[in-house]
């Protein structure tokens, strides 16, 4: 049965040392309050699955909670690089990480395979990309049928999921809307699921007949968090904040800004700081 | 080129990107550069063209450029919004996209993209954000086209790593591995437009962009250039699409400061 519980305690029951875990939301709905109370109670050897690592896992990453990640495109998007992953792969700082590169077709494949309880995706990519070289899980197979060479990866399993979404009815169903990126997949596809929210209504009658809704006994544990997915952004809620997804550029680039940013936004902060952060992205309409 | 001709290399190139896009497209577009040429291809010449975001958003117009490919605005402007997996199984691979336009880090002759390391893949002298999305767009797409500015160190006889496949060693490759798309068919740089040759499919200059030499070409280009035997002009931006592409880059840059806190609306 889901539990509707205090992010923190949320949290410490579903992750722990060394699993395999998936903050997930393709730009949109990342759950940045859920991976800053990770950092808060400083989980160790993780391996951290994310088609696009984005801030939180620059952030896990320079606070030396990962020892893998999984990834197809570790950018900070529209601005560059991703300066803690850098520093990880490029100078084992603050420790080195195990690296498993694909691209955004082998990951969103490899969700939805792990959704459906297959053991591995099947789908036409990776033709003549170098990846398929460097990353032994890139493997072939031949359709029985045509003769196609076809690529495979394993399926992604993670022991949990993260994400965020913006409502869950009293019964604990969840709504996600706007670009819903990898976010049903990316639930289906773990042993537990971990919800951030921006609201709890009533319930969904007046709602839409085809809006993904992923049913309460899908996930384990809902937490209400206003404002969890800044400087991502909710639709119908707040804007993306380009601004600091700038800004984020400088305070990486240097590793005792970064440690410095994280002691006073994560550290001495809590999930309840997050609805003052997103106030002057609300739309006045 | 100087300022008196009235526009920038830059500038040029988003407008001579923009040109190649027909009404009928159905795009893939990639972040930055192109994001920029599909758009004002939309607010001028192209007002039906279908432009596809790879976080699912088909047929999106939003009124400033996205800073990344999942901004809200495209999900509010678009046709339909779908799930990424099936954006990459149904829309990509499907075979329902016409053009994937592509910017690159590092590009061969042959357009070969990587956007993943400089150095070596195990012990990267800088490691890039990667593929992304780009791996299979550049194969499954109908076609591709590649725009970016040209430099020495960007425009290279030999990428460090494969990204993204275009026409591999030249000539044949791209069918010897089973691929039946025509991969990269056009490219602009802030300086030319270049087109593969048919045979090898070395990427040859076709056309200068105005106050351009063929010199200006050769210094900014890692590989020796072939130019075509009828080099043409490119046309001069024209008013419209000057105006269009500035005031579609100052709604941008508004709007991404905008969210800074304290400078709201």
């Amino acid at each position: 049965m889901v539990k509707f519980l205090p992010l923190k305690e949320a949290v410490a029951e579903n992750l722990h040392d060394g699993d395999t875990v998936a903050f997930e939301g393709f730009t949109h709905l990342i759950p940045t309050a859920a991976a800053h109370e990770a950092i808060r109670q400083d989980f160790r050897d993780l391996t951290l699955i994310r088609m696009t690592p984005d801030l939180i896992y620059d952030q896990m990453i320079g606070m030396g909670m990962a020892k893998k990640i999984v990834f197809s495109y570790v950018g900070n998007p529209g601005v560059g690089l991703l300066r803690r992953a850098r520093d990880a792969i490029e100078n084992g700082f603050p420790r080195a990480i195990e690296v498993e590169e694909h691209s955004h077709a082998g990951m969103a494949n490899a969700y939805e395979a792990g959704a459906a309880g297959l053991p591995c995706a099947v789908f036409r990519g990776y033709r003549g990309a170098g990846l398929a070289a460097v990353n032994p899980n890139i493997k072939s197979v031949t359709c029985p049928f045509t003769g196609e060479v076809l690529a495979a990866v394993p399926a992604i399993r993670p022991d949990v999921t993260f994400i965020h979404a913006q409502k869950a009815d009293r019964k604990g169903n969840v709504l996600v809307e706007g670009i819903i990126g990898i976010q049903k997949e990316a639930v289906l596809a773990a042993r537990h699921a971990v919800v951030t929210v921006e609201e709890v209504v009533d319930n969904f009658d007046d709602l839409h007949p085809n809006l993904t809704v992923l049913p309460s006994w899908t996930i384990a544990a809902i937490s209400v968090v206003p404002g969890g997915s800044h400087p991502s952004y909710t639709h119908g809620y707040y804007e993306r904040d380009n601004a600091a997804y700038l800004e984020w550029d400088e305070i990486a680039a240097d590793r005792d800004r970064f440690q410095a940013w994280i002691k006073k936004n994560v550290i001495d902060s809590s999930a309840g700081d997050f609805a003052a952060r997103v106030e002057h992205l609300r739309k006045a309409a | 080129m100087s300022e008196d001709l009235g526009f920038t290399p830059n500038e040029m190139m988003t407008i001579a990107a923009s040109r190649a896009l027909r009404n009928d497209d159905v795009c893939f577009v990639g972040i930055g550069a192109p994001s920029a040429a599909c758009n004002v291809a939309r607010l001028t010449h192209a007002p039906d063209i279908t432009l596809i975001y790879e976080s699912g958003t088909i047929g999106t117009a939003p009124d400033v450029l996205p800073l990344s490919i999942g901004d809200g605005e495209l999900c509010e402007t678009a046709v339909t919004t779908v799930a990424v997996p099936e954006m990459f199984r149904y829309w990509l691979q499907g075979g329902r996209i016409s053009i994937g336009f592509l910017g690159a880090a590092q590009l061969d002759k042959f357009g070969n993209i990587n956007t993943t390391v400089i150095g070596d893949y195990v012990h990267p002298k800088t490691r890039l954000p990667g593929g992304g999305g780009a791996p299979e767009i550049a194969t499954s797409s109908r076609e591709v086209y590649i725009t970016m500015a040209q430099s020495k160190r960007s425009m290279v006889e030999k990428i460090d790593f494969f990204t993204s496949f275009g026409h591999g060693e030249g000539g044949d490759h791209r069918k010897r591995l089973g691929i039946d798309t025509a991969g990269p068919t056009l490219l602009i740089t802030d300086l030319a437009i270049w087109k593969p040759d048919p045979a090898t499919k070395e990427f040859t200059v076709v056309s200068l962009h105005p106050g351009v030499t063929r010199e200006q070409v050769q210094a900014t280009c890692g590989w020796v250039v072939k130019f075509a035997e009828a080099l043409d002009e490119t046309p001069t931006p024209t008013e419209l699409e000057l105006k269009t592409l500035r005031d579609l880059q100052a709604r941008t840059k508004a709007a991404h400061a905008g969210t800074a806190k304290g400078k709201a609306a």
